[in-house]
Parts: C-alpha cells; structure tokens; sequence
C-alpha cells in the first residue's frame, strides 16, 4: 500500500491548540500543502496576526514572525522588500484584517505588493469569545449583538474580496469555503495559486476562506459547516474576484 | 483485503467528528478509547470499507489521518 495522505513536511509536530473541528486547522493544512508542492519551505517567511492564529508560527515548520493586531500585511511588505527572493505570506482572520487592519490590507493590496495573504473570515471574534466582527452577519446572535446584529446599530457586514477588487493593485482575489472536502480541495489549490502568483511577480494575492467558529456560534463542529453553507456563502458568494494571469490567458 | 487503509493518530484527535461525517462508506466512528487529552478519538469500524478516498482526511483539522491506497493492478 502506498502512503496518499500524510502531514505536510510544511506543518510541525506541535499539536494545534485550536478547539475541536475548527477549520484553522483545515486553513492550515492547505497552506503547509501549497508550500509542499511548489517546493518553497526554505526560503517562505510566514506572518502570524494575532488572533486564535496568532500560534501559527509554532504549526508552520519554515521561517515566521509575529505582527502586532492587524498589521501583517504591512510587516509582510517589509518582509519582502528586503529580502526579495523570499515567499511571504500573511495568515489573518477577520477581525485582524478587517477591522483593527484594514489600512494594512487596503493599502498593501492598493500598492499592488508582491505577498500572499490567507484570510480566514469566520464571522465573529473567536479568541476573545465571540464578540461581533466586521464580517457578523445581519442577524447573528454574538457576545455584543446578543438580540442579532441590526442595520441600523451596527452597519453591515464588510465583504473584503469585493471591496479590493474595486482597486487596480491586486493580481489574485478569491473566495472558497471549507464546508465540505469538495470545497476544501478548491480552497487548497486556490491558496497554491496565490503562492504562484507571488512566485510569478504577478502581485497582490488574497484568498478569503469562509470558516467556522464552532465554540462561539453555539453549535457542534458538524452543525456549524452546515450553518456556514446556508448563511454564510449567500451573503460572501465563493469565487475568483480578481486573476491576472485570466487575462493574460494562462 | 480493502483497497485504502486508514491510520488514526489517536494523540492528536479531538473527536470532533467531521471525518465521520465526510466518509462515504461509513470507515469511521467515534470510539470508547480516551486519549490524553479526554477525547475518545475516532476508530475505523468498518476499515473493510475503505476505499482510501482521503475524504475523511481533507476535512480532519488536526491532521490526525494518514491514509494508504492500494495502487491500482495494472493489466
């Protein structure tokens, strides 16, 4: 029998603090198998965020560095400059890139700056306990919007990957989900391109997975894909928002 | 003798059950074992079944599934 499946050479031994079935874990994987198969462990320098992430850099088994909250994009962009030569990537959730980071984001992807970035959307703050993040859905019951969250209070919900793709800089934009294996295999080979993309000097490169947070949203692991398939993908519709190499038709 | 094998780091898993869930012939269940972390990981209870599809292993989070195939004869 010949061995199918095993831990990317990306990911270290260290076990994953992160709650049972949460798809960080999944987001993770993805990342260390894109790493794995364009052979560029050695010379990928990862930014943690901070966040239920901010461990990343004890998972990812090549060179990382921590960023205060929301700033990885903007140390990523030091990061490369330097040393030019080298894969960077960010690894950010929601409220890290969308709230507290969103200058960072909006003004790396703007300057069209040659990094990957993972964000993982999963709707609420998940490592202080589920408060409301930018990314709440109208509606959700969280730790501060504990009768649903209302227009009228709250604003609505910030759909990242639609509000970079208003801007020239980025080269690759998309949206995948972690819901079922399918879609967790489209998400894999969509955070491969980005790293390609950066391999190509093409540019900017974001990739949006929608993920669960089980814990605070109140539900079983399983439930919550569920709850992320029926709510969640209607109001961030999956897809690729922004390819350059599309147009160029490669 | 199945075509697919799969082995269960039952140290790293948190019984969270997408694996069950995603496995098209029913390999996995959660089992009675308790691992150091108070968990009952999960078992192959019907590892006949296996036909090392990987499913169960794209959605484990914790990376606790290794999976082995048989390659196909070839004629």
């Amino acid at each position: 029998m010949k061995t199918v499946f095993q831990k990317p050479e990306a990911l270290t031994d260290m076990p994953m603090h992160y709650c049972p079935g949460c798809t960080h874990g999944i987001i993770h994987r993805l990342v260390g198998e894109a790493i794995d198969s364009l052979a560029i462990r050695e010379q990928t320098i990862g930014v943690a965020s901070v966040g239920c992430s901010v461990f990343a850099y004890d998972y990812f088994n090549c060179d990382m560095q921590q960023a205060a909250h929301g700033r990885a994009p903007a140390v990523a962009t030091g990061i490369k400059r330097v040393l030019p030569e080298s894969m960077v990537f960010t690894y950010q959730g929601d409220g890290d890139l969308a709230s507290i980071g969103m200058a960072e984001i909006v003004h790396a992807a703007a300057r069209g700056e040659n990094i990957t970035v993972v964000f993982v959307n999963n709707a609420i703050y998940g490592m202080t306990s589920g408060q409301m993040a930018p990314t709440s859905l109208l509606g959700q019951k969280t730790a501060t919007s504990p009768r649903g969250r209302t227009v009228e209070e709250m604003g609505y919900p910030i759909k990242m990957c639609e509000l970079l793709a208003t801007l020239e800089g980025p080269a690759y934009l998309a949206r995948v989900s972690t819901h079922d294996s399918r879609h967790v295999l489209q998400a894999g080979k969509a955070i491969k391109k980005a790293f390609e993309i950066q391999q190509q000097k093409k540019g900017f490169a974001m990739v949006e997975v929608l993920s669960t947070c089980s814990v605070n949203w109140g539900m079983t692991p399983v439930k919550a894909l569920g709850w992320l398939e029926e709510n969640m993908i209607p109001y961030y519709p999956l897809g690729v928002y922004r390819d350059v190499t599309a147009k160029e038709g490669n | 003798m199945p075509r697919g094998q799969v082995i269960v780091n039952q140290e790293l898993c948190k019984e969270c059950s997408l694996c069950v869930v995603a496995c098209p012939h029913g390999v996995l269940a959660i089992g009675k074992a308790i691992n150091k972390k108070g968990y009952h990981p999960v078992e192959a209870v019907a590892p006949e079944k296996c036909t090392g599809c990987t499913m169960c292993a794209v959605m484990c989070p914790d990376v606790v599934l290794t999976i082995k195939r048989k390659s196909p004869e070839r004629k």
